[in-house]
């Protein structure tokens, strides 16, 4: 490991560190965050609900939405998995059925950056 | 590397450690490794989360889930549910004792729902035996930015300004205390980090070490650039082993990525730190007698002045800091004096960790602002009191405090209204008596403790506490008469007056606070020669009600001390003639009271 020569070094240091403590750091304020929830029951698991959240994890990541992941149990959609919830803060959890790859990144370009409609929406009494 | 799906956060603290947390922590990697998890699910070691009661303590980040009194095999349960299949395992999660209801998020619980956490801020978040993980929460920047943007008088402001008072019990003002040793001119300068807690039930600077060693590295590092020290030494007791292996960790991977050692942050600054290891004797928390066993001499105290900030370890000018008021360092550098003011009092700023004990609910360590009153910390944070059973006093500031009572239940807590109360903040020990607790007994457990701890350099503090301790011995074993309750007394205020060290000047506290506040249970031990909570053995007298003793003769036959006889009396409707109990030679072992099934023998 090189050494910290200077504040610079430091600071640059931590950057680098920080998104290695992200999942703690969220996990302290979900609330001002996009949560994602993804339902991780057998049929969630067997339509690809994993790797579907890897991919947003991912994609999350590259387009800069700080957001929270986590995994619930079924939802009771399994004719509609991968299921996913996204809460944007401040407004009412909206859920998704059929969510592959491309669905998911449409989900997070349209929907969580742009508030516009996308295909897909479960409607859900809360 | 791919990233982490999620964290699993367990307690690596003493208390749970000691509740197989490492097993937890192995069969975790193991099944995680199994189910070919290890690459998206990362396990973390921690220090303490405060809520031993409950311990060990899992917590799986991100959905923030707190899981209580884990055993090791339940971690199969967790990974199976949890991890795959995002079912969170109920049984397993805190149950709130008044509705019944499970709570997963310890932003919910009443434990935590009042605490702010400054000085603990880490403990619990994050690993401390890496560096890195202390950096990327910020760790090294309040140093970085007091040696690339501050000189030293201002980092000297700064503390003064935000009134951050010693945590270890005094409250002396730690930005004076900076000030004092900085304007001492000498070749060499030390800056001392006190670790040496020795009161009963007190374990935050423990869970500081354990949980979060970086901070007190740094702090020492920001303390020896305010004051002009290029060396720091840590005085820590040898009993404390976890927190002696994770300070030294974090000594030289501090080292490693060059914030100790010389040139740091290519400022010219140097500074580096040492362990000094103590035999764990009280007095050595008082800062003449700490330096002292430091330097291989006696752990006694001598005279102030000279103060230390004068002539200190070997001679030269030192300053001794708490853990815990070094805890709060780096961030007040960081966040400014302002912010700090923004908590707590106006003449005692910040929060303080306290180790709640005794009985009590929620036994464990807990950080709120200063300005609480102690009906929150004890009925709500503390869940109020085992068993239903009435609040009685609690215990502050260990064998250098008082007690306090119902009526103070109210007072908002700072460092001044304990005093003035009767009692003392000390390092922050809690301990919480019911009815069940008796005064006299509570008091001469403290003074047994100081009489053992008594360095017996000077006379009130050897003797006069010896002699106290005799005249508490013949109050709780009924000998005692209201004449000794005066001497004891009198005796206490002279102790108080004339010992050598803060040791022997507090000492009598426990006694005087309990004779202030219960001085009825005093007179009741020797004027009545009983004892309400049932205590003192030797006051409580058993006896057979003969109306309800059938003579079946089963107490006798159990009798170690065969002074249970049968009388002549037979009650209306029984055969035998019912027993009773000798009491010149009674042992009061309780042996007749277990053997009895008719409910006929009583303590009085």
């Amino acid at each position: 490991m090189t050494k910290v020569k200077s504040l610079a070094d430091l600071k640059a240091m931590r950057e680098k560190l920080k998104a290695n403590l992200d999942i703690r750091e969220k996990a302290e304020n979900p609330e001002s965050l996009v949560q994602i929830k993804v339902a991780m029951g057998t049929c969630g698991i067997a339509a690809g609900a994993k790797q579907v959240m890897e991919y947003m994890m991912q994609k999350a990541d590259e387009l800069n939405i700080e957001a929270v992941f986590t995994q619930t149990g079924c939802m009771g959609y399994c004719n509609a998995e991968p299921t996913i919830e996204v809460r944007m803060p401040g407004k009412d959890p909206v859920v998704f059925g059929g969510v592959d790859n491309n669905r998911a990144e449409e989900i997070l370009t349209k929907y969580v950056q742009k508030g516009e409609q996308v295909e897909g929406v479960i409607p859900v009494s809360y | 590397m791919a990233k982490y799906k999620m964290h699993i956060l367990i307690c690596g603290g003493t208390g749970c450690k000691s509740s197989n947390s490492l097993q937890i922590i192995e069969n975790f990697h193991n099944i995680l490794a199994e189910k070919g998890l290890s690459n998206e699910v990362q396990v973390i070691k921690t220090g303490c989360f405060g809520f031993c009661e409950k311990g060990p303590i899992v917590k799986v980040m991100p959905d923030n889930t707190f899981y209580t009194q884990v055993k090791p095999e339940d971690v199969r349960r967790i990974v199976e549910e949890h991890i795959i299949k995002g079912r969170k395992v109920s049984e397993l999660l805190y149950t709130n004792p008044e509705t019944k209801e499970h709570v997963s998020d310890s932003k919910h619980m009443d434990f935590y729902r009042k605490q702010i956490r400054i000085a603990l801020r880490n403990c619990g978040f994050i690993d401390p035996e890496n560096i890195e993980e202390s950096i990327s929460r910020g760790g090294y920047e309040a140093l970085a930015k007091c040696l690339t943007e501050m000189t030293p008088q201002q980092v000297i402001d700064v503390i003064t300004k935000s009134g951050l008072r010693g945590r270890g019990g005094a409250g002396f003002p730690t930005g004076v205390k900076w000030g004092l040793c900085a304007k001492n001119e000498a070749d060499q300068k030390y800056i001392i980090c006190n670790a040496d807690e020795g009161d009963p039930g007190a374990f935050m600077d423990r869970s500081i070490l354990e949980g979060d060693p970086n901070s007190i590295v740094e702090a020492l590092a920001i303390g020896g650039y305010a004051i002009g020290a290029s060396k720091g030494l840590v005085y820590i007791r040898a009993e404390y082993p976890l927190a002696i292996d994770r300070l030294k960790i974090a000594i030289e991977q501090a080292r490693e990525y060059g914030l100790l050692g010389e040139d740091i942050l290519g400022t010219g600054f140097n500074f580096d730190i040492e362990l000094r290891y103590g035999a764990g004797a009280f007095v050595c928390g008082e800062e003449t007698a700490l330096i002292h066993s430091m330097e291989g001499q006696r752990g006694e105290p001598t005279l102030k002045p000279p103060f230390p900030a004068v002539k200190g370890y070997m001679g030269k000018p030192s300053n001794v800091n708490n853990v815990e008021t070094l805890a709060n360092i780096p961030i007040i550098i960081t966040k400014g004096a302002d912010w700090f003011r923004t908590i707590g009092t106006e003449k005692s700023p910040g929060t303080k960790v306290f180790a709640l004990a005794g009985q009590i609910n929620n036994v464990g360590l807990i950080e709120v602002p200063m300005g609480i009153t102690l009906r929150e910390i004890i009925f709500e944070i503390g869940g109020g009191i085992k068993d239903g059973r009435q609040f009685k006093a609690v215990q502050t500031g260990g064998p250098s405090g008082g007690c306090l009572t119902a009526k103070h239940l109210d007072t908002a807590i700072d460092y001044d209204s304990l005093v003035a109360a009767g009692s003392m903040m000390g390092s922050g020990g809690m301990v919480v008596m019911d009815e069940t607790s008796c005064m006299p007994a509570i008091a001469t457990f403290y003074l047994e403790f100081t009489c053992e701890e008594s360095c017996g350099k000077c006379t009130p503090c050897r003797i006069g506490n010896k002699r106290m301790c005799e005249m508490l011995e013949k109050i709780t074993s009924g000998r005692g008469t209201m004449e000794d309750l005066y001497a004891l007394r009198d005796l206490a205020a002279v102790i108080k007056d004339s010992a050598l060290c803060g040791l022997g000047q507090t000492s009598p506290n426990p006694v005087l606070s309990t004779m202030d506040n219960f001085w009825d249970e005093y007179v009741e031990h020797v004027v009545d020669k009983k004892c309400r909570a049932g205590v003192c053995k030797k006051l409580m007298k058993y006896v057979i009600d003969p109306e309800k003793c059938i003579g079946c003769g089963k107490c006798a036959k159990n009798c170690p001390a065969e002074t249970i006889t049968r009388t002549d009396y037979v009650a209306p409707g029984h055969k035998l003639a019912s027993m009773v109990i000798g009491q010149d030679k009674c042992v009061k072992c309780g042996a007749c009271i277990t053997n009895c099934k008719f409910g006929a023998i009583s303590v009085k």
